[in-house]
């Protein structure tokens, strides 16, 4: 089968949207295409007339810092977001996340927008983005009747808009973008403060599609011994990627020792709606290991917190 | 819609017209004809099409072409350039260095990797001369991609830790599972590229058995191909005229074809030919033994497994066959589904084959088993199950046939067992054998599921019709549906001990799935019965096992061949009788092993080379010296506290430096220490060669060319194992010469004598004594040559360092040639070797001329909490008679504990009601460089006599006793005893979570 007919390079958003408006349709963007090609492939997306390559295009491709936030482009690499010092200094747990995403062939070609367009409620790279409060910057196109496009950009009007990244999913593998309209330009982060640290981990099984079983990720700020502010995420802990607030009021203005922390694994035991996977995991294990993965991670940021200075990674 | 992409591939610019659909990869290979880049997968999870672009590693199957636009691609062929190129400038500074550094001192210069790499000698990077000379290449397949990807690290990194080596390397993928000995390399190369020394060697010991040539070290014959990109596998040919073959395959697991309509597929532009089976020549099945498997089920036919074809296609382009294919029109009339063995056997089910469900029933009586049971203090029963397993070589299948203007027909394939292929081919084609000619190419691995036809059959019909070549390339999805696999079984032991550990009973029911079609199914569990009750000597043993037909895909020859899924029950059954009668697991093994004498299950007296108990003794002396405990403290449970836990794949010093301070944190509160290790124990045997009275016979060819160089050939494959090594050693020995004089062509049905097929651990055997006895037999040709020459006796006539000594005259091969042909002679023996005979499974006697032992110890680390468990070591010791080439050895014992461990841990071959789950790599999950445990290799060497210099099988007996002795060190840890494969961690978790809440 064609998968694709055409293959649009744009080096700009306008280039991009230019192409979104105009090119012939069935159209998708595509950035690395580790699951996009693979879909196409294997029948479980039918084949488009264009594919529109966002990984030259400039805007989405940068990781700086904008006035008080980290900006990092949707199309960047999960190894540069893992490598880069902006993004180790001030969103570690993101760092963590895609480091552990396959190997070097496939984490220099995937990327930080695929990871989070694909909605999937346990994605590693949107869990940690999720602790870290990111918000997604979208781009689009307001007027469905371009797309039919008389080739006219100038005509085309364009809007960006901030989305908490939680409300860029509706369910499983569904998310509010629309398809073929508009394009996740990238995500942006609060800098870290001092005593704000972050942490992502996850647990695997060795069988079967390299897929989480369960993840976690959690932000918090620690002020005179206490938790002063903090952000706890999990996956798959619902049919979208899951905020455990509920913990998060528990263990906002306390401490964190063996009670604090059991009430607020009570809380989010109370709140997660965890679910059985077919041949991955039954829900009750889920609900039974998510304890000590919870744990781990909680008891590394608020240590991180405590004591964040420069640390030295591997790379 | 005509952009162009322009691009610089290994130095060179290329300006290339875009086109819709390609891949980098595509571009790579069928463009550019780098065809160094292999494709594994397609589905960016084994890592072997590895390139670099702009300096970073890339799957270049999944990237696509137009992405390179304007980029720099580094592909496996450009490596060495790439070196010397770079380092040619590097060279020239050092030179003006050295030169300015010599006019002040006398100083001598220290020869650099730079300047060798100059002098045009070396024309491998160090990292590709590492991959040799540290037995890190065996079947290559997968070799670009990790020597592209430890290139890119350590042009990042030039002095990694192993770690960093591991987690840069965690998704290229090996099957031989050389991972040891791949980050050796790598860690050599870093080292030579750093220093400017040559790549240091491994450190392999020699064999205690050792000659001049054989029992030591050497690099492959095909080492050098295989790391610089020019090995060339089935899929890198290409013909004239080629077309591309697609086959129709049912997608159903059982029922009647009712409807197959292929006209619309006829009418698509490009379409060649479509087949059906009516356009069968002759002959309607093919199969190993049994001629059960259609090549084509027809209309009104019963459709067996989703694999089954129903027509070929053959076109001009790939794509168009395949969507042709889609055309294809077919209506089943759907039948009830037979999912599992024992299902296969109940009353009433429906009949797969017109004999009924039962392949054969086989069995092994020994002794007097109501007395056996009777005498015993201890009577214990327990039922196992093992799941259907892939073999997963990386390099799917693939066959070209090509018709010849005289009328014959060649078949580029990579084949087990090229002379069946060509039986088979021919008698469906109704041809003379003589017609065929199967030209075997480099195999990407075999390990058993090689050995059945797979398109050989379908490329020769279509290549017929259409006179013109046809390749049928398998995707990996294909390959996972369609090719047999490893048995899943079901087999309950029950046996019976005295007090004082010795066994006087064992009892056990195996039921086998053999899928749809016989395939060696027959014979595989054969093996899995006659070795169930362990490498113990049993006075009294009676076995039962049904090999069952089912609607599942075929099951065949896989490494273990049965044995792999006995050894679990086996010696699962072994460490709960050891738990029950009190006694150590190792010292239970030691009261009941074979040895010298004992009697087999089968009525065979071992007279020699039975070393189990020197492989019991070695590791278990090895268990207690890299763990520092007593043997009695082995098999209990440690908790790993956080201090003191040495993590063998920690990535970050920083975690480690964290978990350290978290102590005082939620841990230190609670207190739980959940991480426990502990070890495991577990001894097996397999036999070497077909045996059961089959006739084993293997033909070899030497032959002495007139510049010197001497050629030994036999059809046997060469799939990675090293067979070619052996072959050359062997030889070498012979005729006294280095082993560079000796080439090695093998799996040609023209230019190569029968080897017979590649399986049951026997080629090292069978085809090293026909090579050995043909070279002696040229030798003596020479001897008699020159003794009648030179007019001496022919003990006068001595072959020495590659110069032959007659009465005063030294002869250099070259010259030996010239006079054999002088006197009329052509300097070239043909022997074929049969293998001291052996009698069928009922009739006692010895049913196997040889058996390798093996035993295996293995320490996890189960997590209490998740039930997730590490294999951190594992202690292999193996019986193989003779180490004819420890490097080639090392690199089967390594990968044969990976495949085991894949085995136990990871793998699992998913259906579900007769259709495949697993039918992706990313369903099937093969162990990766990560999960590689540190692995001891320590070799016993009892020779047998029969065997060439005394050596046995070697490719199996290294993969059996791993499964058990992980679920063993599993049980000893946490007290859960797995009895159903693969290690399930969520049932771990449960039954301690369920244990604890009681």
């Amino acid at each position: 089968m064609t998968l694709w007919q055409q293959y649009i390079k744009p080096k700009t958003l306008a280039e991009a949207m230019d192409a979104f408006a105009t090119a012939p349709r069935p159209l998708l963007p595509i950035a690395g295409g580790t699951d996009l090609l693979l879909d196409l492939e294997q029948g479980r997306h039918s084949p488009v007339q264009t594919l529109v390559d966002v990984t030259a295009v400039a805007e989405m491709t940068l990781i700086e810092i904008r006035d008080d936030q980290l900006f990092i482009g949707a199309a960047v690499s999960v190894n540069r977001v893992a490598l880069d010092p902006l993004t180790v200094r001030h969103a570690e747990a993101l760092t963590e996340a895609c480091d552990l995403i396959a190997g070097p062939q496939v984490r220099n070609v995937a990327t930080l927008g695929g990871n989070v367009a694909h909605a999937l409620p346990a994605a590693d790279g949107t869990i940690a983005l999720l602790a870290l409060d990111s918000y997604a910057e979208i781009v689009g196109i307001d007027d469905p009747m371009a797309i039919l496009g008389n080739g006219d950009s100038a005509k085309l009007h364009r809007f960006h808009r901030l989305l908490p990244l939680k409300d860029l999913f509706l369910g499983p593998g569904k998310s509010s973008i629309k398809h073929g309209e508009e394009l996740i330009v990238g995500f942006q982060i609060s800098l870290s403060k001092p005593h704000q640290a972050s942490c992502f981990k996850r647990i695997m099984r060795p069988q079967g599609v390299a897929l989480p079983i369960l993840n976690c990720s959690v932000w918090l700020e620690r002020e005179n011994g206490l938790i002063k502010d903090i952000r706890i995420a999990v996956g798959p802990g619902g049919g979208t990627p899951f905020r455990a607030t509920q913990a998060e009021d528990v263990l906002r203005g306390r401490s964190l020792t063996k009670s604090t922390f059991e009430s607020a694994l009570d809380a989010l035991l109370a709140q997660a709606q965890f679910r059985t996977s077919a041949r991955r995991a039954g829900a009750d294990y889920r609900r039974h290991i998510v304890s000590g993965l919870f744990r781990d991670v909680i008891e590394s940021a608020w240590m991180r917190a405590e004591g964040k200075t420069t640390e030295t990674r591997r790379h | 819609m005509t952009n162009q992409i322009s691009l610089t591939v290994n130095g060179i610019q290329h300006t290339l017209e875009a086109r819709a659909n390609e891949t980098l990869s595509d571009l790579l290979r069928y463009r550019l004809r780098l065809t160094g880049t292999k494709i594994g997968c397609d589905e960016a999870e084994c890592g072997a099409c590895t390139v670099l672009v702009d300096g970073e590693p890339v799957v270049s199957c999944i990237y696509p072409a137009e992405r390179a636009e304007g980029k720099t691609v580094v592909t496996i062929e450009g490596l060495g350039n790439e070196f010397t190129a770079k380092h040619a400038k590097n060279a020239k500074e050092l030179e003006k260095k050295e030169e300015r550094r010599k006019n002040l001192s006398d100083t001598s210069i220290k020869l650099s990797a730079s300047l060798r790499a100059l002098s045009g000698l070396n024309a491998l990077h160090p990292l590709q001369e590492a991959f040799v000379e540290h037995g890190a290449v065996q079947c290559g397949f997968c070799i670009p991609g990790q020597i592209m990807t430890a290139y890119a690290l350590l042009e990042r990194n030039p002095n990694p830790t192993r770690d960093e080596v591991r987690f840069a390397l965690k998704d290229t993928l090996c099957r031989c599972a050389g991972y040891p000995t791949i980050e050796n390399a790598i860690l050599a190369a870093a080292e030579s590229l750093r220093t400017g020394e040559p790549v240091r060697k491994p450190n392999i010991p020699d064999s205690i058995h050792v000659h001049q040539s054989v029992g030591h070290t050497h690099r492959r014959p095909d080492g050098i191909e295989k790391v610089n990109g020019q090995a060339i596998y089935t899929d890198d040919l290409v013909f004239d005229n080629m077309l591309f073959a697609k086959v129709k395959r049912a997608m159903i697991p059982h029922g009647f074809l009712k409807r197959l309509d292929v006209s619309k597929a006829k009418e698509l532009k490009g379409v060649v030919a479509i087949l059906t089976a009516e356009d069968i020549p002759a002959e309607r099945n093919h199969g190993l033994i049994v001629y059960d498997w259609p090549v084509m089920v027809g209309v009104g036919e019963r459709v067996r497994y989703v694999g089954d074809a129903i027509a070929l296609v053959a076109a001009e382009t790939l794509e168009i066959a395949n969507q042709a294919s889609a055309l294809i029109e077919a209506e089943f009339d759907l039948q009830p589904v037979i999912t599992n063995p024992v299902m296969a056997r109940e009353d009433g089910v429906p009949q797969i084959h017109e004999k009924g469900n039962l392949l054969k029933h086989i069995k092994v009586r020994k002794g007097d088993m109501e007395k056996g049971f009777a005498e015993s203090d201890v009577i214990l029963e327990h039922t196992f199950h093992t799941p259907t397993y892939d073999h997963a070589f990386i390099e799917p299948e693939c066959s070209i046939g090509v018709p010849l203007p005289d009328g014959r027909m060649e078949i580029y394939c990579g084949s087990q067992i090229p002379y069946q292929d060509r039986t088979q081919v021919a008698r469906v084609m109704g041809w003379d054998e003589s017609r065929v000619r199967v030209v075997g190419q480099l195999m990407g691995g075999g390990f058993g599921g090689k050995e059945d036809v797979m398109g050989q059959i379908h490329v020769a019909m279509l290549a017929d019709v259409t006179k013109r070549p046809v390749k049928l390339l398998f995707d990996r999805h294909e390959s996972l549906l369609v090719h047999p696999k490893r048995h899943a079984t079901q087999i309950r032991i029950k046996i019976g001990a005295k007090k004082d550990g010795r066994i006087m009973a064992s009892e056990s029911e195996l039921y086998g799935d053999t899928g749809a079609y016989a395939s060696l199914g027959e014979k595989v569990m054969t093996r899995a019965t006659t070795h169930s009750a362990g490498p113990y000597d049993v006075p009294n043993v009676r076995a039962d096992c049904y090999a069952m037909y089912t609607n599942n895909p075929p099951a065949g020859a896989f490494r273990g061949f049965g044995v792999t899924q006995s050894a679990f029950a086996v010696e699962s059954m072994m460490d709960m009788l050891a738990e029950k009668l009190n006694i150590e697991p190792v010292e239970l093994r030691r009261i009941n092993a074979l040895h010298v004498g004992s009697i087999t299950n089968t009525g065979q007296e071992l007279r020699e080379s039975v070393g189990l108990m020197e492989c019991i003794d070695k590791v278990s002396s090895a268990m207690c010296q890299v763990s520092g405990l007593s043997e009695k403290d082995l098999f209990k449970p440690r908790v790993v506290s956080d201090v003191d836990e040495v993590d063998l794949t920690a990535k970050h010093a920083k975690r480690k430096e964290e978990r350290r301070k978290n102590l005082s944190g939620l841990r230190g509160l609670s207190g739980s220490n959940y991480l426990v290790r502990a070890w495991g124990f577990a001894a097996a045997y397999k036999n070497t060669g077909l045996g059961g009275g089959a006739p084993d016979i293997s033909n070899a060819e030497v032959e002495l060319y007139d510049n010197g160089m001497f050629e030994v050939r036999s059809s046997s494959a060469e799939m990675g194992q090293g067979l070619v090594t052996v072959m050359r050693l062997t030889v070498a020995e012979e005729m006294s010469v280095p082993p560079e004089q000796v080439n090695v062509l093998v799996m040609d049905t023209d230019l190569t004598p029968n080897g017979g097929p590649t399986t049951a651990s026997r080629q090292t055997f069978v085809t090293g004594n026909a090579s050995r006895y043909a070279a002696k037999t040229l030798r003596d040709a020479i001897t008699a040559t020159l003794a009648e020459k030179y007019d001496v006796k022919p003990e006068q006539i001595r072959f020495e360092n590659g110069i032959v000594h007659a009465n005063g005259h030294s002869m250099t091969y070259a010259e030996v040639a010239k006079e054999m042909k002088a006197m009329g002679q052509h300097p070239r023996a043909l022997y074929e070797y049969e293998a001291p005979k052996t009698q069928p499974l009922g009739t006692g006697g010895d049913m196997h001329f040889a058996f390798s032992f093996g035993v295996q110890a293995a320490e996890v680390e189960v997590n209490k909490l998740t039930g997730e468990v590490r294999v951190l070591r594992v202690i292999s010791a193996n019986d193989v008679g003779m180490a004819v080439n420890p490097l080639g050895l090392q690199g089967q014992v390594e990968g044969g504990v990976m495949m085991g461990l894949g085995n136990a841990i990871t793998e699992e071959f998913l259906m579900d009601n007769g259709y495949v789950v697993s039918d992706r790599l990313a369903r099937y999950r093969i162990p990766g460089i990560m999960l590689t445990p540190e692995i001891t290799s320590i070799i016993v060497e009892h020779p047998t006599a029969a065997g060439p210099y005394g050596a046995k099988g070697v490719g199996e007996i290294c993969s059996i006793p791993t499964t058990p002795a992980i679920t063993n060190a599993i049980y000893n840890a946490v007290g859960v005893r797995v009895d159903k494969l693969p290690v399930d961690q969520e049932s771990i978790a449960r039954e301690i979570w369920e244990r604890e809440e009681k």
